[in-house]
């Protein structure tokens, strides 16, 4: 079926537009198979409102005049749009066949389920052509950066045609000691072959962060030898190594029945393992729902409020996933062992815990292309089921299927440490908040698909634009940095008391008016950094790496709140 | 001197609050401070407590290492030291215990401390803020409004200022009677004057009206300010206390104003609630903050039954209504609670800082907290245990409303002046007892006291220091196209921190 045969009416005259904290406009709006477009139709001056309809979460219509009243008066209905980045927005629609007709046309379009289909495939700007290079990183280019890993490591082709691990890359690293036939033979031994491969090597100690996904032992305590001798070779001579499990030891043994399991003490001699227990799938979408819910209702009590905001959840999954990820970084970087991270697919906090730790760990990832550039390897390409965890957001009423909100949860944690050091992190927020909106719902390829796989089946790099290379280019990159970025070298402790942990307001409280006081107060730090530079004249730009992180420990960062109180 | 038994004790240990470290050092005891000094370290931290700073000290249980000494701060600084030696333990819990208490004004630390200026120097300082001054730019006198000298000598109220602002129709025998019928002779008057509608803001204390009894020359004192006001027919009374609070007050012979004896008046209960709540309120805080290793939901849950941020949002409430009530209905409104120097403070206070962009000023903030808390007589050295006093009268009233403020400056980055550190060091002073200004409960006291003569300012201290205090973010074109703020107060708006 064609696209446009969904719409069954395309124009509509005398719309109602309400927003928050906008006064009314009236004027046209229109459904193309892609956007929702509303104009005001003024001559000059003229304001336009375009929505992707992949943005659309869910729609609520209310016909009035349905029953009873006489057709005189006039039908019309109200649509109720809820946006995936949390919008709201109302339209009333003069006539009720209009107003049914669109709500379906939104509907139907807004849930396309054929990737080909979707915008990105249409996009064509002017300013950017399908030639250009795509992505930002790449297994094999980050094997070329990484000196320390050349002695020993290799980059393995091993699933160049997807047939070892599906939801793999071509190209991933592993110990130069292991040869491809182990590799398949460990595959065949762990959850969706997801076998060990690096996802981060420290640049201080030469200590790796490995991840996987769970082990296949089953009931009756299956080994593979070539899985030992993998995870073996990875701390080469060391004595020890640490495997987080992000489940509980009681999940992890209850997995054991379903075919899954853990690696035993007596079979992986050298390896600790330690668990974590991390929520999961609907939990943390059911979370976010009721997160979202609490914020959007402004008629609460304070009480009222905080009860809704703990009964969420929400805070406590950023408070373990931090609590991990430092607990990964105090393996790594503290005691010096090498770690290997796993849940059960290992395709959601897996990768959360183990990109996180990376932000704490390593300041290359900590600049506006390091951080895109571990988005890509340790997302992306890592094979993060994008398409089925943000098929829907927080809004929708449709059953959930596979919606997880892993990535939302790995933004708001970057946040929270760029709270807490302003000043460690390349990037600003509206970064975050892009990225927030983007994955959802884009008009680039970059979080299309399930895996690279299927990226490549669609033609996704042939035929759509590349995000991260346009959020690079020199005239919007500037708005996603940081004006008050001064590198460090050290690794920065979040502090993870839930004393020191808060609600993302930039994201969850963003249609509010408070919303726009910050913007302006971000604008005038901008302008402040800017006027100091000029200044300063052009030498400052090479200033001494600040020690700012070193002394701010999580302790003295809980003290200066405490005494605000 | 005399009280202090061991000045200087070696290898003490101070334990990480948070953490399980600890660094090493020597602890001194002084005449005014509690010292401590990190030993053979590049960077060595120092620690100088206060004596006044300290809100109580704690011997715990004797351990391996040492006997533990847990010192709790007025402004929330928790100390954990462990002193290897029983007897040297016991000799600072002991001097500390006579030291935090001292019984005399004289002991306080405002009396010996000496920022080497000469005379002139500290009298300039005492007159950096001119109250008159400030009336002045509000606009007053004028028509509608004089200045009275009824309280010239403190005869009619002893917790007032000596000069007073009324209504021009306000004769001296109104005046009088009007303070007979007001719990401690508190009668209304003038605190802020909106200039643009002439509309006034009046502050007193509650009326002993008990049941029924009426007072002629109390209900000419509404009569007068309503009728200052040309632009509106009717005056707000606000009582802050929640209904049920006012209505018990009345057995006692007090409680609020019957709406059929005043004409004109629109009476409304604020529901904020009293001194001893809001100290319940801020312990449960400060002990749900200061816990180890909490889960999330248990944090949050503390946060919610400590109440805290209800009470703040239940002061805003009240300030915002005022505030409205002067700007958009050009209304004049009356605010009081039952003594009217804690609520009423707060509702004045806050409510003319959301209209009048000077007091986001630095010095503005300053002359706003010397009118409406120093002069017009917020019991600092009760609310803040200055002396020994009852701990029933100790009570956050003013912390509370520095931190409504900081909600403010959250909300609107660009609208204030001075930054945290500012409302930040002035919760310091209100404890430290460092200079006079919040020294005594009331103007008349402090006359007593002599502490201009004593005693150095700290308005003056701040100012001299100011460019460590402003907020880069300010921006004094925000405060000319928002005179009025309108902060939200849905309860999401409301950070904890």
């Amino acid at each position: 079926m064609e696209l446009s045969e969904h719409i069954r009416t395309a124009n509509v005259e005398d719309v109602t537009l309400r927003r928050p904290f906008h006064p009314a406009l009236r004027g046209t709006l229109c459904v193309t198979s892609h956007h929702l477009l509303f104009s005001d139709r003024k001559d000059e001056d003229s304001w336009q409102l375009l929505i992707l309809l992949r943005n659309i979460d869910a729609t609520e219509k209310s016909v009035e005049n349905l029953f009873g009243y006489p057709r005189a008066v006039g039908s019309s209905g109200t649509i109720t749009i809820k946006c995936k980045d949390l919008l709201v927005l109302q339209l009333e629609i003069p006539g009720m066949e209009e107003c049914l007709n669109i709500a379906s046309s939104i509907e139907a379009l807004s849930a396309l389920e054929s990737v080909t289909e979707m915008y990105p495939f249409f996009y064509r700007p002017s300013h950017l052509t399908l030639h250009g290079p795509w992505g930002l990183s790449s297994t094999e280019k980050y094997y070329k950066q990484t000196e320390r890993l050349w002695d020993r490591w290799r980059v393995s082709t091993v699933n160049s045609d997807y047939s070892v691990c599906p939801s793999y890359p071509h190209a991933v690293i592993v110990p130069r000691e292991v040869d491809d036939e182990k590799l398949v033979q460990s595959a065949r031994f762990r959850q969706g072959g997801r076998f060990p491969v690096l996802s981060y090597c420290h640049h201080r100690n030469g200590m790796v962060i490995m991840r996987s996904s769970q082990p296949l032992t089953g009931a009756n305590r299956k080994r593979c030898k070539e899985d030992e001798l993998l995870l073996q070779a990875v701390i080469d001579g060391s004595l020890l190594g640490y495997i987080i499990d992000l489940r509980s030891t009681q999940q992890a043994q209850q997995a054991r029945m379903t075919g899954g399991g853990f690696e035993s003490k007596s079979c992986y001699s050298h390896w600790k393992r330690i668990h974590r227990h991390h929520e999961r799938g609907k939990v943390l979408q059911e979370s976010l729902i009721k997160l979202v819910e609490a914020c959007s209702d402004p008629s609460h009590s304070v009480d009222r409020w905080l009860s809704k905001l703990e009964n969420s959840k929400w805070l406590s999954h950023v408070h373990s996933a931090l609590s991990t990820a430092g607990l990964v970084v105090e393996c790594v970087e503290r005691d010096g062992h090498s770690v290997l991270v796993h849940g059960s697919e290992g395709t959601d906090s897996t990768l959360l815990v183990s990109s996180l730790a990376q932000l704490i760990l390593d300041p290359a990832s900590r600049t506006l292309t390091g951080f895109l550039g571990l988005l890509e390897r340790d997302w992306i390409q890592a094979g993060h089921p994008f398409q089925q965890r943000c098929a829907h957001s927080a809004y929708s009423h449709a059953r959930l299927k596979q919606e997880c909100p892993s990535f939302l949860l790995l933004l708001d944690c970057v946040w929270q440490v760029w709270r807490q050091f302003p000043l460690a992190l390349e990037f600003s927020e509206a970064l975050l908040l892009r990225l927030a909106q983007e994955v959802y719902a884009s008009n680039y390829g970059t979080f299309l698909c399930n895996n690279e796989q299927e990226r490549c089946a669609a033609g996704v790099k042939e035929n759509t634009h590349c995000l991260f290379q346009s959020l690079l280019s020199p005239d919007i990159e500037e708005q996603y940095l940081n004006p008050l970025y001064e590198p460090t070298d050290l690794a920065i402790w979040p502090s993870v008391h839930p004393q020191s942990l808060q609600l993302w307001t930039g994201l969850f409280l963003r249609w509010t008016e408070y919303a726009q006081n910050m913007e302006e107060a971000r604008e005038e730090v901008w302008s402040i950094v800017k006027e100091h530079r000029e200044r300063a004249g052009p030498d400052r730009t090479n200033n001494t790496p600040s020690t700012h992180c070193d002394t701010l420990t999580p302790f003295e960062n809980l003290m200066d709140e405490l005494t605000i109180l | 001197m005399e009280h202090i038994r061991t000045p200087k004790v070696e290898q003490v240990k101070l334990l990480d609050r948070f953490n399980n470290k600890s660094v090493t050092g020597t602890l001194h005891l002084t005449a005014t401070h509690l010292i401590f000094v990190e030993s053979n370290s590049a960077s060595a931290q120092e620690i100088w407590i206060l004596h006044h700073h300290i809100a109580s000290v704690e011997k715990l249980s004797l351990t391996t290492s040492g006997c533990p000494l847990l010192i709790q701060c007025r402004n929330f600084r928790v100390v954990h030291f462990v002193i290897p030696r029983e007897r040297d333990c016991h000799d600072i819990y002991s001097s500390l215990l006579r030291l935090l208490r001292p019984v005399s004004y004289d002991e306080l630390y405002a009396f010996s401390y000496n920022p080497k200026q000469n005379d002139q120097q500290r009298e300039e300082g005492w007159q950096l803020i001119d109250l008159a001054a400030e009336f002045e730019r509000m606009g007053v006198p004028c028509d509608q409004w004089q200045m009275t000298d009824v309280n010239r000598e403190y005869k009619v109220c002893k917790t007032y200022p000596r000069d007073l602002y009324v209504p021009i129709t306000a004769s001296k025998p109104i005046i009088v009677g009007s303070s007979k019928f007001r719990s401690k002779g508190r009668f209304p008057v003038l605190t802020y004057f909106y200039q643009e509608k002439k509309a006034a803001v009046c502050r007193c204390s509650q009326p002993l009206s008990g049941f029924s009894a009426r007072c002629l020359e109390d209900e000419h004192m509404l009569q007068a300010i309503s009728k200052a006001n040309h632009n509106s027919r009717y005056i707000y009374v606000m009582d802050t206390r929640p209904k049920l609070n006012a209505l018990a007050n009345r057995a006692a012979g007090k409680g609020y104003e019957n709406e059929d004896n005043y004409s004109n008046i629109r009476f409304q209960f604020v529901g904020i609630e009293n001194i001893h709540v809001m100290r319940g309120s801020l312990q449960k805080l400060l002990e749900v903050v200061g816990t180890r290793s909490l889960s999330m939901p248990d944090y949050l849950v503390g946060l919610e039954n400590s109440g805290w941020l209800r009470h703040i949002k239940a002061i805003m409430d009240a300030a915002i209504f005022l505030a409205k009530a002067v700007t958009v209905e050009g209304a004049s409104v009356l605010v009081h609670c039952s003594d009217g120097w804690d609520r009423t403070a707060q509702v004045c206070a806050l409510g003319s800082l959301l209209m009048d962009p000077n007091y986001r000023t630095i010095k503005g903030f300053m002359v706003l907290i010397e009118k409406d808390w120093i002069s017009f007589g917020h019991k600092f050295a009760d609310r803040c245990d200055q002396l020994y006093t009852e701990p029933k009268e100790v009570s956050p009233i003013f912390t509370q409303f520095l931190e409504c403020v900081w909600q403010l400056t959250e909300q609107f980055p660009q609208a204030f002046e001075f930054s945290e550190w500012f409302l930040i060091q002035i919760h310091e002073h209100i404890h430290s007892c460092q200079f006079g200004n919040f020294l005594g409960n009331s103007q008349r006291q402090r006359e007593d006291l002599q502490l201009k003569e004593r005693t150095y300012s700290l308005w003056a201290h701040l100012l001299s220091e100011k460019q460590l205090y402003l907020n880069p973010l300010y921006s004094p074109s925000f405060a000319e196209s928002h005179p009025v703020l309108e902060p939200s107060t849905q309860a999401y708006h409301f950070k904890y921190k």
